[in-house]
């Protein structure tokens, strides 16, 4: 029991990190149009952003701040000299260029950081077991990993709907001539979108860090999983994607503990691990083969 | 169009002549090189059916270059230890026959585009995109994490798979296998492109209300496609996984499907010749570029940048320099 809800509460960590992925990915796609594989690269900058100045600093919590700003830097950044001209071309082009990023990405981290992963330490007020009601200890961090992440989404959801940004950015999803046309300086728009949807990864990045290594390619995976969190929610939807990450951060961690024990009830330990493990591995994508079946355009979709 | 033509046959001759050159002054690292294009290419030609003719972006034919990979890597792995596959519900006993090996490759690459594009096709654009990654990288884990065959580390093959009359270890023989293939393969998407099944797979890129309005299924006609696509790429992986002697889960990476589409959109997409073009660009910038820097995925980013950014069209269509449909 005690272990089934601490891997419940691990799902939920993973699921709420996919969030602050997922997210980013979905506004960009919903406002812009763009489908952004380099999302992935700017959660490893924000990662190595924090690895790199809490080692200089000894502080945590200004690598944090420093993961943000680097992130949200080179988002800016990128927006302005690459993705700009990408919006009016097709998927097709979007895709090749991103990928051109990761590799532009990847490569340059590999050159000014090498190869060997950094090692971020858990910040020493979080650090250690926490004991919850009923008498589980479960990981501090982790802990606060969740509280932040379920913060970020209220803040976002009160950002979306009840600013002017985000006004804004829910008038150019359903009409970007129309919001240009009353005078909203849609360039500047599309690049706070970009920045902040990049930011948000590099925030992650920097807390996964804290419990994974710093490195190279860390980025991709976690890209991968997030559009699956995309498609399962709908394309465009931060509600869809708050869902589709719950549910795929709860997947794939409970597949992996319960499969594996589910297939011990019938078979001997050592091929009930390695096919519980390896369909478990599989269970998200066949979540996602699922939900395309009932829904193809996602659960919050608009239909396509 | 002529240009093109003369061009394509430039591309044809240069494949087959560097080897020549290289076998002739004694150079078998040359070889490997080109037959690491044509494979390579190959792989290209599959997915420019799906994507030059059909415009379905698929970011996950690793997943088909992986299957052939691994359906060469089983077999293989079963003769060169004596033993059986499967013993129910009858015996099946692995094989070092090339030939074998293909036709096997092809059917479950095929499978595996049927199934695969079945799901992924109920959806368009984006999603399109984003699933096909997704299978890809589900292959890519499951790969990873079943034991049988390797896992993680992969599964060496010690001695290249055998070809009727041919010694297949010499690698101008090997070379000459690949080379042939291409060319069928070659053969076989231009006259696709011009039959009537390519001609409806065009029209369901440009217009599928259109294709929907004269009775005709883009879904049926897409699924073709791409289960067509998928078994030529998966011939790729069984050849590719030839050319290495080992079988690792990098082939159904999501780094290959990327690399395949960059061999289609460097050459020019919808090009016959644009993935031999692209897969002997990269293969030269790889060669080029890794040997003056080590970071060259750095370099080959900015200069892919650049291709998408401002040559639209590719290697062919700038030399052509006729700008490409591009819808």
């Amino acid at each position: 029991m005690t272990l089934i809800i601490e891997q419940l509460l691990n799902g939920l960590q993973l699921g709420v990190m996919l969030f602050l992925m997922a997210a980013g990915l979905t506004l960009v796609f919903g406002v812009m149009g763009l489908i952004n594989l380099a999302h992935g690269s700017l959660y490893m900058v924000g990662a190595f952003a924090c690895a790199a100045v809490a080692t200089a600093t000894g502080s945590f919590w200004l690598g944090v701040i420093a993961s943000l700003a680097a992130a949200a830097a080179a988002g800016a950044i990128v927006e302005l000299v690459v993705i700009r001209r990408l919006y009016s071309r097709d998927h097709l082009d979007q895709v090749l260029a991103t990928f051109a990023l990761i590799l532009v990405f990847s490569e340059g981290t590999r050159w000014l950081f090498g190869s060997f992963p950094l090692f971020l330490d858990v910040p020493a007020a979080f650090s250690g077991p926490v004991t919850l009601p009923g008498g589980i200890e479960y990981s501090r961090y982790r802990l606060a990993i969740i509280a932040a992440g379920l913060l970020i989404a209220v803040g976002l959801y009160a950002l979306i709907t009840k600013t002017r940004l985000g006004i804004r950015i829910r008038a150019g999803e359903s009409d970007r001539e129309m919001i240009a046309a009353l005078g909203v300086d849609i360039s500047k728009l599309y690049t706070i979108v970009f920045a902040l949807g990049a930011a948000l990864a590099g925030f992650a990045g920097a807390l996964v860090g804290a419990i994974q290594s710093v490195q190279v390619g860390m980025g991709e995976p976690v890209l991968i999983l997030a559009f699956v969190v995309v498609v399962i929610g709908g394309i465009g939807s931060v509600k869809g994607a708050f869902v589709g990450a719950l549910l795929v951060g709860m997947t794939d961690t409970l597949g992996r503990f319960l499969l594996p024990v589910f297939f011990g009830t019938f078979m001997d330990p050592s091929s009930a691990t390695s096919v519980g493990s390896a369909l478990a591995s599989m269970s998200i994508y066949i979540l996602m083969a699922l939900v395309l079946v009932a829904k193809p355009s996602g659960l919050y979709g608009d239909a396509i | 169009m002529l240009r093109e033509r003369i061009l394509n046959f430039v591309f044809a001759f240069g494949l087959l002549a560097v080897p020549l050159i290289a076998y002739v002054s004694d150079a078998p690292f040359v070889i490997t090189l080109a037959t690491k294009v044509a494979i390579l290419a190959l792989a290209g030609v599959g997915l420019n059916i799906a994507l030059g003719l059909g415009g379905l972006i698929s970011l996950g034919h690793a997943a088909f270059f992986g299957i052939g990979g691994y359906a060469m890597g089983i077999l293989a792995s079963h003769a060169q230890s004596y033993t059986l596959l499967t013993t129910w519900p009858f015996e099946i006993a692995g094989t070092k026959s090339m030939l074998i090996i293909w036709v096997v490759a092809l059917a479950s690459s095929g499978l595996a585009a049927l199934i695969i594009g079945a799901l992924s096709l109920r959806t368009s654009g984006a999603y399109f995109i984003m699933i096909t990654l997704a299978f890809g990288q589900m292959l890519f884990f499951f790969a990873i994490s079943w034991p049988a065959y390797g896992g993680e580390d992969g599964l060496p093959i010690y001695l290249r798979n055998g070809f009727p009359g041919l010694n297949t270890l010499d690698p101008i023989q090997f070379f000459t296998i690949t080379y042939v293939i291409l060319g069928l393969a070659l053969f076989l998407s231009s006259r696709l492109s011009k039959s009537r099944f390519g001609l409806a797979l065009q029209a369901t890129r440009q217009n599928p209300e259109r294709v929907e309005a004269v009775g005709m299924r883009p879904f049926n006609i897409r699924l073709t496609a791409f289960l067509i696509s998928g078994m030529i790429t998966g011939l790729a992986g069984a050849l590719f996984a030839d050319l290495n002697r080992f079988v690792s889960p990098s082939m159904f990476s999501w780094q290959t499907s990327g690399e395949i589409m960059v061999f289609v959109i460097l050459g020019g997409v919808g090009r016959l010749y644009g993935p031999v073009a692209g897969a002997a660009l990269f293969i030269l910038l790889e060669h080029w570029l890794g040997g003056i820097n080590d970071y060259w995925q750095f370099l080959l980013g900015l200069i892919l940048l650049g291709v998408v950014l401002f040559a639209r069209g590719g290697l062919i269509g700038t030399l052509v320099g006729r700008e490409v449909a591009h819808d």
